[in-house]
């Protein structure tokens, strides 16, 4: 029972477990609903979804298992024939309407559509007779007919409202989306959380009372990690072109948690660093900061985020004087060495999808020499990105 | 069995009564998540109201330990006690302290029990819990009891997404996100809380909020919560329909503000986007 429903949703990445499925059997065992499917879309929902970062995956799985099926729900005796035949003639034009008489007419086609519902008792695709999807039969959804009766399907409002698992509402809160102004609160989440890790301890003094009284009165000191943020990052953008857009959405992002770090410092370079980078992008060409300034400046404790989509021509990381905007005397590569030398933790976001990054060769020269550290701009990648650096 | 419909008070989407009708029968925790002021606490309020029962609410903070709902031993009074003599020293269990679990356990009628904000807490704190809400007993070992629960209580969590909780302990509860109403539920909402407020007042109110929610890149947007506080407060002023139609054709900023917006910045950037409106025309 439900086991294919169950392996549909698994297929479609929702974590969900055998002890889930045997709730929710028992949920319709006690009757929480009765054949209804909004109530079982909600229930199912309920039990075997944990977080509302997979409702849209659990929404994607439940249409592409009931898509059919719940057409079939479909009660004619239930609809007014006078209501259904006007809007149906609406969607047709003259020609259409003509075609219909193919068939005998509306009246025909009505009941012939009843006699086959009839009939038919499971759900159906392809075919050019019974009532499905894709077919060429008049009735089902997607079909070919001109006169055929559409059943269930998105487009017609006037039959079925539009299912809610089909207005996938919980988009936004999927985190293999990339990041941007819609799921920003989310990422702000994680920063937060990551800017308050790694801190030290201070006593506790109520828990050093307690545990001394428990001790018979021998000093038993307790310590409780210090609420007070520790972690320092810098960060890298790449700017210009393409990324400009990825790179304002991480600006804001990063600046609305700035607070909560003891130290975020801001630097852009242009496709790969090299020996200067910029504070501020507007007077890149007069006020760069040689980067071996940067390096003896921070210390080897700072976070180091890279984000930019490292797609370029590969001579600009390998080679010197591969730079499209002056002489570099030394290549890309070796400046990016430098910092991985010098500080103990560095991340590289790319805002490029990962399924295009093996297209690019720079992509792949960038991560090994970022010793594979390249995360996706997603929240899911900025979740593992995180916990590489701590 | 005793179902859960939406209160005089409290308005339930048809998802969340499924979801809470669900836990109360197959007695399995259930966990709301939401944005801040969708009502998550007053759910498990209203819960107790409409069945009747008692409401046992252990609000959690970042140093409240997963022991400290079974039990506590408080072996500082028990130290003081034995210094000056006192008879009551020889009974360890004078000294036993009873938590909100253990009470939710005993009680004579089947309780709600609310286990707010469990992301504030240590994140250790979910995986202390297990085996209780799991098997809905635990042991006392200064006293060598065993506690078992009478009935399963019904317990609601919830959360505000602070930090994530462990699998092991999402595997054992029910989950139900609560969703920022849209505007017809809002009206119901707001119905409940002002059965008399006037129509087009409320319309235009209501308006005015969604068009705030909408400005991108607020540091907090209203919730229902606010929008609450901000209809009182403007039934309070008797603030005319007038005045809040202007307000919205000229994109100021609109009356008692304060209410609405909770962060001086959101402020100061509604400021600049109604003035930059204003001058693009």
């Amino acid at each position: 029972m439900l086991i294919d429903f169950f392996c549909k949703v698994r297929e479609y990445k929702v974590p969900c477990t055998l002890r889930e499925l045997l709730d929710l059997i028992r949920a319709l065992q006690q009757h929480v609903v009765f054949a209804n499917i909004d109530d079982f879309y909600s229930l199912s929902r309920t039990i075997l979804v944990k977080d509302e970062s997979h409702f849209d995956k659990f929404d994607r799985a439940f249409a592409d298992y009931f898509k059919g099926v719940a057409s079939l729900d479909l009660d004619l005796s239930n609809i007014p024939e006078e209501w259904l035949k006007k809007n149906f003639e609406k969607l047709l034009t003259d020609e259409e309407k003509e075609n219909i008489k193919a068939l005998g007419g509306f009246d025909k086609l009505m009941e012939t559509l009843a006699e086959r519902m009839k009939e038919q008792e499971k759900r159906h695709e392809g075919g050019n007779k019974w009532i499905g999807t894709g077919g060429t039969s008049p009735f089902g959804a997607n079909g070919y007919n001109p006169e055929g009766v559409r059943i269930g399907q998105q487009q017609s409002n006037h039959r079925r409202a539009v299912k809610v698992w089909d207005k996938r509402q919980f988009k936004n809160l999927d985190n293999q989306v990339e990041i941007g102004t819609r799921n920003i609160k989310i990422a702000l989440r994680k920063l937060r959380q990551f800017a308050r890790t790694g801190a030290s301890e201070e006593l506790d003094l109520d828990d050093t009372i307690t545990a001394t009284a428990q001790n018979a009165g021998y000093l038993d000191i307790k310590m409780k990690p210090e609420r007070h943020n520790a972690i320092k990052v810098l960060m890298f953008f790449d700017v210009g072109g393409s990324m400009d857009d990825h790179i304002r959405v991480c600006e804001q992002l990063f600046s609305a948690v700035h607070t909560e770090f003891k130290h975020l410092e801001f630097f852009y370079f242009h496709n790969c660093v090299y020996e200067k980078v910029w504070r501020d992008n507007g007077r890149r060409h007069s006020e760069g900061i040689d980067l071996n300034q940067v390096l003896h400046t921070y210390s080897r404790d700072y976070k180091v985020i890279f984000i930019g989509d490292a797609t370029m021509g590969p001579y600009e990381i390998t080679y010197p004087g591969g730079s499209v905007e002056h002489w570099n005397e030394e290549a890309g590569s070796v400046w990016m060495q430098r910092i991985l030398d010098h500080f103990d933790k560095c991340i590289w976001l790319n805002p490029q999808a990962g399924s295009h990054w093996s297209y690019y060769a720079s992509i792949h020269i960038m991560q090994q020499i970022v010793k594979q550290k390249m995360y996706p701009l997603t929240i899911d990648g900025l979740t593992s990105g995180i916990k590489a650096l701590l | 069995m005793d179902f859960f419909n939406s209160t005089e008070n409290y308005i339930a989407s048809k998802d969340l009564q499924l979801a809470v009708n669900a836990a109360i029968t197959l007695e399995r925790p259930l966990l709301i998540k939401g944005e801040p002021g969708t009502g998550k606490t007053m759910l498990a309020e209203e819960l107790a109201a409409s069945l009747g029962t008692e409401l046992i609410p252990w609000h959690i903070k970042s140093t409240t330990k997963a022991q400290q709902g079974l039990y506590e031993y408080d072996a500082v009074s028990r130290l003081r006690d034995s210094q000056l003599g006192d008879e009551k020293v020889n009974d360890i269990s004078n000294y036993i302290i009873k938590g909100k679990l253990w009470h939710a356990f005993t009680a004579e009628q089947r309780p709600v029990l609310l286990i707010d904000e469990i992301d504030k807490a240590d994140i250790e704190f979910p995986n202390d819990l297990l085996l209780e809400l799991d098997k809905m007993e635990f042991f006392v070992y200064e006293t060598q009891e065993k506690v078992v629960a009478k009935q399963r209580p019904i317990i609601i969590i919830t959360s505000n997404n602070e930090k994530e909780l462990p699998d092991a302990f999402l595997r054992r509860c029910f989950f139900h996100y609560i969703r920022f109403p849209e505007a017809e539920e809002m009206k119901a909402i707001v119905d409940v809380h002002f059965p008399n407020i006037k129509q087009k007042l409320l319309d235009e109110a209501l308006a005015l909020f969604f068009d705030l929610r909408e400005i991108p890149g607020l540091k907090k947007k209203p919730s229902t919560s606010e929008l609450i506080d901000w209809l009182k407060l403007l039934l309070a002023e008797d603030i005319s329909l007038e005045v809040l139609h202007e307000t919205r054709q000229k994109k100021v900023i609109p009356p008692l503000h304060g209410a609405l917006l909770k962060n001086e910045q959101d402020v100061h950037l509604f400021e600049k986007l109604a003035f930059m409106q204003r001058a693009g025309r």
